[in-house]
Order: C-alpha cells, then sequence, then structure tokens
C-alpha cells in the first residue's frame, strides 16, 4: 500500500485480467473447518482435563495415554493449532503494516504453533507408547 | 491558476474512537483477544503435558503452580476465554448461514455468548472443583 502511486491506474485497474491468485479464500475455508473440528474436540479435551487433573501423576500418565484419550487430544491438538496460526496470521496482517516486522511475526506465529503443537503431540504419543 | 493543487484533506475512514460502542463491536473485540489469549495460553497446555510425559517431580511442579492463587486465576480466566471464544465461534458460524442477522436475533446470540461464557465457566469450575477434586 505505498502512499503514492507511481502512475494514474487504480489498484484494481492493474491487477483486473490476471485473473483470481486461486488461494485467497484457502484461510477463510479452513478457519471455519477446523472451527466445527474444534467444538466436539474441544468439548472432549475439557471433559479429560477435568476429569484428570486433580489426580497424581501416575494415573494423569496412564491416562493421557490411553488410546480413545490420545486420539481425542491428538486430534485436539491438530485443528486447535491450525485454528490458531491462522487466528493470529489474520492479527498480524491487521495490526502490523512495517514489512519487515510483519513478516518476521508471520515466521514466528508458523514456528511457534508448529512448535509447540508438535511438543504436546509428541507428549500424548510418548505417554501412549510407553516408550 | 498554474499553482500544483494541494491534495484536499480527505477525512479517513472512521475509527474506534468515532463509533458508539455497541455490543456487536465489543463482543467482536473481545473474541479476537480471547483468540490471542488461548494462542498464549496453549503454552499451558503443552508445559501440562510435557511434565506428564517428564515424570513425578515436573508433575508436581506444573501441579503446585496450577494449584496456586495466581494459577487458579489464570487457570479461571483461560476456562472462560476458550467457552467464550467457542461460544462466539457458534455465534459467527450461525452468522455464516445467513441466518441470525435481524436486530432481536442478533442481539440476542450476543447476550447469550456473553451469558452462557460465564455461566459454563462457573458450572465447570463447580463441578470440576466438588465433584471431580478439582486441583490439588
Amino acid at each position: 500500500m505505498s502512499a503514492r502511486p507511481s502512475n494514474m491506474r487504480t489498484p484494481l485497474g492493474r491487477v483486473r485480467g490476471y485473473g483470481s491468485a486461486k488461494s485467497g479464500t484457502d484461510d477463510f475455508i479452513r478457519q471455519r473447518l477446523t472451527a466445527i473440528a474444534n467444538i466436539p474436540l474441544t468439548i472432549g479435551a475439557v471433559l479429560i482435563v477435568t476429569s484428570v487433573i486433580g489426580r497424581n501423576h501416575a494415573a494423569v500418565a496412564q491416562i493421557l495415554g490411553s488410546t480413545p484419550v490420545a486420539i481425542v487430544m491428538v486430534l485436539f491438538i491438530i485443528s486447535v493449532f491450525y485454528h490458531m496460526r491462522i487466528g493470529m496470521q489474520a492479527i498480524i496482517e491487521d495490526y502490523v503494516h512495517e514489512e519487515r516486522a510483519k513478516y518476521a511475526l508471520l515466521i514466528l506465529n508458523t514456528f511457534f504453533t508448529i512448535a509447540a503443537g508438535f511438543s504436546a503431540i509428541y507428549a500424548i504419543l510418548k505417554l501412549s507408547f510407553g516408550v | 491558476m498554474a499553482e500544483a493543487k494541494v491534495p484536499a484533506e480527505r477525512p479517513l475512514s472512521p475509527h474506534l474512537t468515532i463509533y458508539r460502542p455497541m455490543l456487536s463491536m465489543m463482543m467482536s473485540i473481545v473474541h479476537r483477544i480471547t483468540g490471542a489469549a488461548l494462542y498464549i495460553g496453549t503454552l499451558l497446555l503443552v508445559w501440562w503435558l510435557l511434565a506428564a510425559v517428564s515424570g513425578p517431580g515436573a508433575y508436581a511442579a506444573f501441579q503446585s503452580a496450577a494449584a496456586s492463587f495466581i494459577g487458579r486465576i489464570v487457570l479461571f480466566g483461560y476456562t472462560w476465554a476458550l467457552i467464550h471464544h467457542m461460544l462466539g465461534g457458534l455465534r459467527y458460524l450461525i452468522w455464516d448461514t445467513g441466518r441470525g442477522f435481524g436486530a432481536a436475533e442478533r442481539e440476542w446470540l450476543l447476550r447469550a455468548n456473553l451469558v452462557g461464557s460465564i455461566l459454563l465457566t462457573i458450572i465447570l469450575w463447580v463441578v470440576g472443583g466438588y465433584l471431580m477434586g478439582g486441583l490439588r
């Protein structure tokens, strides 16, 4: 968004005829797809957390590693972390207009969600496989 | 008539300070804030899971932090943010279908979102705290 246009054509006129970028609605659709998935998965995860939070380590490790609980938790983490990466990207793009800062934050957003998400999945799988 | 024209002082698009606060607008802002808070809050989830996998010592450290006064306040706020964001998401999914935009329906949805999130948070903490043992 340059303040001084370098020619007389409007932004719309410049892009007209090139066709769509083909991927403009990907994030929009995936945000809603993961939002729908998040509803049952969050209810499941909240029930799991609420029912184990007061127990001792051995019980928590055993319950988190049990097959149905581990599957719900892993699906929950995939859907939630995908959803929140899209959400944070929208926030960054809305408020950070300086190009270098914006791309730095967008990269950090991807790194954080992947690192945190895979750490959580690793922990659950390790409890589940008992290694 | 020869001098270059100074660009006219055009009005900028109105920003937050121009509008009278409305429930739909405040709830939209809160939806984004709770989303950002939940994003940061996933660190607690990751800490909990890594503590569980690390062993009894690491888990005890997590438990004492979670059961502390500050820990309970953070977790209570986290619970509310999660439920509020989820009910808000349901509201947006309803609006995505094109329904619920009438003045009465819209206000009802917004109030149900706010009141529902507070009630469900309290219910969850009462059930979790008193019937299922809660934080120890």
